[in-house]
């Protein structure tokens, strides 16, 4: 039980984290959201 | 006024949180009544009092307003500012409260007669009380207040819920009462920064999850076509939070009418649970909850956008996908398994990756704008306690490899990086925001006196300083005195030698919290000054003060 779940964790666990960061990363550089980012940054300090 | 025009009826809010307080009035009696237990007595006739106290407030609330409250006024947002008021005061009456009892600790390590030989002042009992009031009860409600306010400006809405916002920071602050007297008067469970037995755990879960209703309700109102990034982490603290609470109180209380109950992890189960739970109230109360105040109010304060935006989604999410499994570096060398150990280890040391990003992108927020720390002490209050969480951050990962743990844990090593975190990041970033929210809630110009905010800021970090020089020099004596062998073996000091040796640092511990202290004082009475006697916005910083309930 422990040998298949250290097994598990070593393989499945490291993949899930690199694809959850690759798909973070693509998201936050992604070009077209840069503009939409830009926008976002600025809320605060809108007055309304 | 336009809104005078309007109806006046008697809302959903109201009769739910009218309801439910006078279901808290006869389950209080019921209890009181019911009891043996003279704490759970009192703590009963506690409820009973301010569940009758809440009743009377939603009706005399209802009767005095002249109208409905309108979500606008004359286009613009009508903010409900009024538990934000009482959350940011409260904030600054349990801090005082809280470092006073910090100090009175160090006093009594430092000098054991101090405890009076009674059972109410021990160190065993005003500890808790300390790192209770101090986390949950100001940094839980400064949580509260900023996120209230910071969710409303961002998402340009009125909080959703009504009544229930105020019901949430009454709760809340209900529940430290009970848990900070349940503690003098000997009730816990045991369990590190999570004390309070059940019946203050179940109402905290009540008060928490109509708090999670009211902040995504408010989400869902936005104007904002996009979620700030703050949101993101507060939003992340709420919910991480109550699930963590959920787990780790997961207990069967002897009876309905008894104060004591059992957990039902057992064993290094229950342990691992523990410290999966502590690990993450240091991730997602007093780091991601934190971060939030960061992102809105140093950009807000230094009057630019926050460094990299696109920075900041990286940084939140590899922050909160990397925190909760940190939690076993707090078990290295005990029953929990070697594999655990190193998990926690491993993900304790990536997570020097997003805190760094976190800090690099607080801090860079002031490119172009380093002049203004001469001449805004609040901002450099802010940009302080970013320093500090980049300097707490890194220690922390460095601590959680076994080898040095060998060294550091059980020492004072561990309360002195403890609060370099506290005392610099969490105690400052609030200090900050306090500093921020003060003169735009109660609509004045700015600061009775920005020279008291230097004074408080100067004394504050000299106070810091002292207790964590104090405690690493303490800390590492006490650890390497500990594993000092004589050429034959023995154990070259007794437990008690080791004590001795560490009095002169205690002293400068307490100096060290005593300067904190003081710098607070000042705070609350610059602040108070502000209130009193600060010159009035011209302008509305935004929110019109129109009509609030129950004010």
């Amino acid at each position: 039980m422990y040998e298949r779940l250290a097994q598990f964790a070593q393989t499945w666990g490291l993949l899930y984290f690199v694809v959850l960061f690759v798909i973070v990363l693509a998201y936050a550089l992604w070009p077209k959201n840069k503009k939409r980012f830009d926008e976002a940054s600025k809320i605060p300090l809108r007055e309304d | 006024m336009a809104s005078s025009t309007q109806a006046k009826s008697f809302t959903f809010s109201e009769g739910g949180v009218a309801i439910l307080l006078i279901l808290c009035v006869f389950v209080s009696i019921l209890i009181a009544a019911k009891t043996h237990d003279p704490a759970m007595a009192f703590h009963a006739w506690l409820g009973l009092a301010a569940a009758a106290v809440g009743v009377f407030a939603v009706f005399n609330g209802h009767f005095k307003r002249e109208c409905n409250i309108p979500e606008e006024i004359d286009g613009k947002p009508n903010y409900q500012m009024g538990p934000v008021k009482v959350a940011t005061a409260l904030s600054m009456f349990w801090g005082i409260a809280g470092f006073a009892v910090g100090l009175i600790i160090a006093l009594q390590l430092a000098y054991p007669a101090l405890n009076f030989d009674l059972p109410w002042t021990s160190f065993g009992r005003m500890r808790p009380l300390h790192t209770s009031a101090v986390i949950f009860a100001f940094g839980g409600n400064i949580l509260l207040a900023s996120s209230m306010y910071v969710v409303q400006r961002t998402c340009r809405a009125r909080m959703a819920g009504g009544l229930w916002p105020w019901f949430v920071v009454w709760g809340y602050n209900f529940f430290i009462v009970i848990a900070g007297t349940g503690y003098l008067l000997g009730v816990t469970q045991s369990k590190e920064y999570a004390e309070p037995e059940w019946y203050a755990d179940l109402w905290l879960t009540l008060v928490w999850v109509i708090y999670l209703l009211v902040f995504l309700g408010t989400l869902w109102k936005r104007k904002e076509p996009h979620i700030y990034v703050a949101n993101w982490f507060y939003l992340a603290f709420i919910v991480t939070i109550a699930m963590l609470h959920l787990v780790n109180n997961a207990t069967v209380p002897v009876s309905f009418v008894e104060p004591k109950s059992y957990i039902v992890w057992s064993g290094v189960q229950d342990a691992m649970t523990q410290w999966w739970y502590g690990h993450n109230a240091v991730g997602f109360f007093l780091t991601a909850g934190f971060l939030a105040i960061m992102y809105y109010f140093v950009p807000k304060r230094a009057d630019r956008p926050v460094y990299s935006y696109r920075l900041s989604i990286v940084h939140f999410w590899s922050l909160i996908f990397l925190y909760i499994w940190a939690g076993p570096h707090h078990l290295h060398y005990t029953a929990a398994p070697q594999w655990a150990q190193t998990l926690g280890m491993t993900f304790s040391i990536m997570l020097w990756m997003p805190s760094w990003g976190g800090m690099i992108n607080g801090l860079m927020t002031l490119s172009g704008a380093w002049d203004k720390l001469r001449t805004d002490p609040v901002l450099r209050m802010l940009v302080v306690s970013v320093a500090f969480y980049g300097m707490s951050t890194f220690e922390g990962p460095l601590m959680s490899i076994r080898a040095v743990n060998s060294l550091s844990h059980y020492t004072d090593w561990t309360i002195g990086h403890v609060h370099s975190g506290a005392l610099g990041w969490v105690g400052f970033v609030s200090f900050g925001a306090i500093y921020c929210l003060v003169p735009w809630l109660w609509n004045r110009k700015g600061l009775y006196s920005l020279k008291l905010v230097n004074w408080h800021f100067w004394i504050a970090t000299i106070g810091i300083v002292l207790y964590i020089t104090a405690m690493w020099v303490s800390g590492i004596m006490q650890g390497l005195m500990w594993r000092a062998y004589t050429p034959q073996g023995f154990l070259e000091y007794s437990f008690i030698e080791t004590v001795e040796a560490m009095h002169p640092f205690y002293v400068i511990r307490a100096l060290g919290g005593l300067l904190f202290l003081v710098g607070a004082v000042i705070m609350a009475y610059n602040l108070v000054m502000t209130v009193r006697y600060g010159e009035h916005a011209e302008e509305a910083v935004g929110h019109p003060t129109a009509v609030q309930p129950a004010e």
